[in-house]
């Protein structure tokens, strides 16, 4: 790491410490660590593993915020270890535990299972009423890039866990859809190539569904990628209100473009160069 | 509930329910409403069993009534008008959030993100300004001009 005025300075690592074989709770425990230009949550505990202690675990991959694996409760908030900084949250102390509302697997590491079964249970992909064009597909669905900014939003959720961990219904209600599974229903929904509002109902205004959420905004205050699971969920309660009024409808998905073939060529547009390989 | 038997449980509970924590002001609102909403639910069914009185006859209504005079439940009574006032006026912006007012639409999110949170919260002031006037109405009419 690149050494500068401040690498004699250390920063306190306070990291919640749990092993299921040997601790019967867990405890806090302290590690001091170089503070250097740019240091993030992550490279701390990386520097901890390798230099002080080989047996803390925790989950990362990607080190640039775009796996959503390394979400940590730090310093009071849920965030991901690895696009924060030290010095932009608390260059004197870091404290890391592992994201709360989910159990303890080890250390740092949240058990993600239930969290997935949510998401699973809103059926998270485009659904049609023709199924033989998804089996034997003739082109591609039509979409506008206007129909695409209706979803897109929705679309960058990482399923880091962030929004479960910060959401207060969740912290007492263990049934409940959750932020991160309801903004998806809504991504999928808003999509128009998409048939499947109705087989979404079920688990989307079920009990345990979106009439649990009362907007308190910190799942959309946590969300690391701007999804804004917070207002997707208000969508949703809206969209039943019209259909159920019959001033919505529901939709018909975008048909499939034209052969290419059927186009007629650009004389303008030059050719594609003929395939390599 | 996790499959692994080892995992230790680490739901927060009601401190997750009831604490704001470092998150924004629309997270304690959402406490604050949910106990209004208990505290005034409580307050209806004393209502509705001290009201109940009436039908022993005029004297044991004023006989109830006055047992209730007193600045204790003269207190009470206020607190239940404050709770009366965010619970009333918060659920308007909740109601109108639901229905997608003040929200924004959907967008492509840019850093620093901007979400829904954001764009209500003039929504959630402007109503938070009518509940802190309607209580210091009621404060005026509870306190000074008397009844």
């Amino acid at each position: 790491m690149e050494s500068n005025e401040s690498a004699d300075k250390t920063v306190l690592f306070e990291v919640l410490r749990y092993n299921p074989d040997k601790d019967k709770s867990p405890v806090m425990q302290q590690y001091k660590v170089p503070l250097q230009k740019g240091i993030t949550v992550l490279d701390g505990l990386v520097w901890i593993k390798e230099n002080l202690d080989a047996s803390l675990s925790w989950r990362s991959s990607c080190r640039m915020g775009v796996c959503g694996s390394c979400g940590m409760f730090i310093n009071g908030l849920p965030r991901l270890a690895c696009n924060n900084q030290i010095v932009h949250i608390n260059p004197e102390k870091i404290t890391v535990k592992p994201l709360p509302n989910f159990d303890i697997i080890r250390d740092l590491v949240p058990d993600l299972e239930g969290f997935f079964q949510k998401h699973r249970s809103v059926k998270p992909y485009l659904i049609r009423k023709e199924i033989d064009e998804l089996d034997h597909p003739t082109g591609e669905f039509f979409q506008s890039p206007e129909e695409l900014v209706n979803y897109i939003q929705f679309a960058y959720c990482i399923k880091c866990g962030l929004c479960l961990s910060a959401c207060p219904t969740v912290a007492t209600d263990e049934r409940y859809t959750g932020p991160q599974a309801l903004a998806q229903a809504l991504r999928y929904n808003s999509d128009s190539r998409d048939e499947g509002a109705k087989e979404r109902e079920a688990a989307v205004y079920s009990g345990s569904g979106v009439w649990r959420c009362h907007f308190a905004g910190a799942c959309s205050q946590v969300c690391p990628k701007g999804v804004d699971p917070a207002m997707a969920i208000q969508l949703l309660k809206k969209d039943i209100v019209l259909k159920k009024l019959r001033l919505r409808k529901y939709q018909h998905g975008t048909g499939v473009l034209p052969k290419t073939e059927e186009w007629k060529e650009n004389p303008k547009i030059p050719k594609a160069p003929a395939p390599t390989v | 509930m996790s499959k692994n038997s080892k995992a230790r449980r680490n739901k927060l509970g009601l401190i997750g329910w009831l604490g704001g924590g470092r998150y924004g002001f629309e997270r304690y609102a959402y406490t604050l409403h949910r106990i209004t909403g208990l505290a005034l639910l409580v307050y209806f069914v004393m209502h509705i069993f001290v009201t109940g009185a009436r039908i022993g006859g005029s004297e044991a209504w004023q006989t109830t009534m006055e047992r209730y005079e007193t600045p204790f439940f003269k207190l009470g009574e206020f607190l239940v008008f404050l709770a009366f006032a965010f619970h009333a006026l918060n659920g308007v912006r909740l109601g109108l959030a639901e229905l997608g007012v003040a929200l924004g639409k959907p967008q492509r999110p840019v850093y620093p993100y901007r979400v829904s949170i954001h764009r209500q919260r003039p929504l959630f002031i402007a109503v938070m300004i009518v509940a802190a006037l309607i209580m210091i109405l009621g404060g005026a009419d509870f306190y000074l001009l008397g009844h």
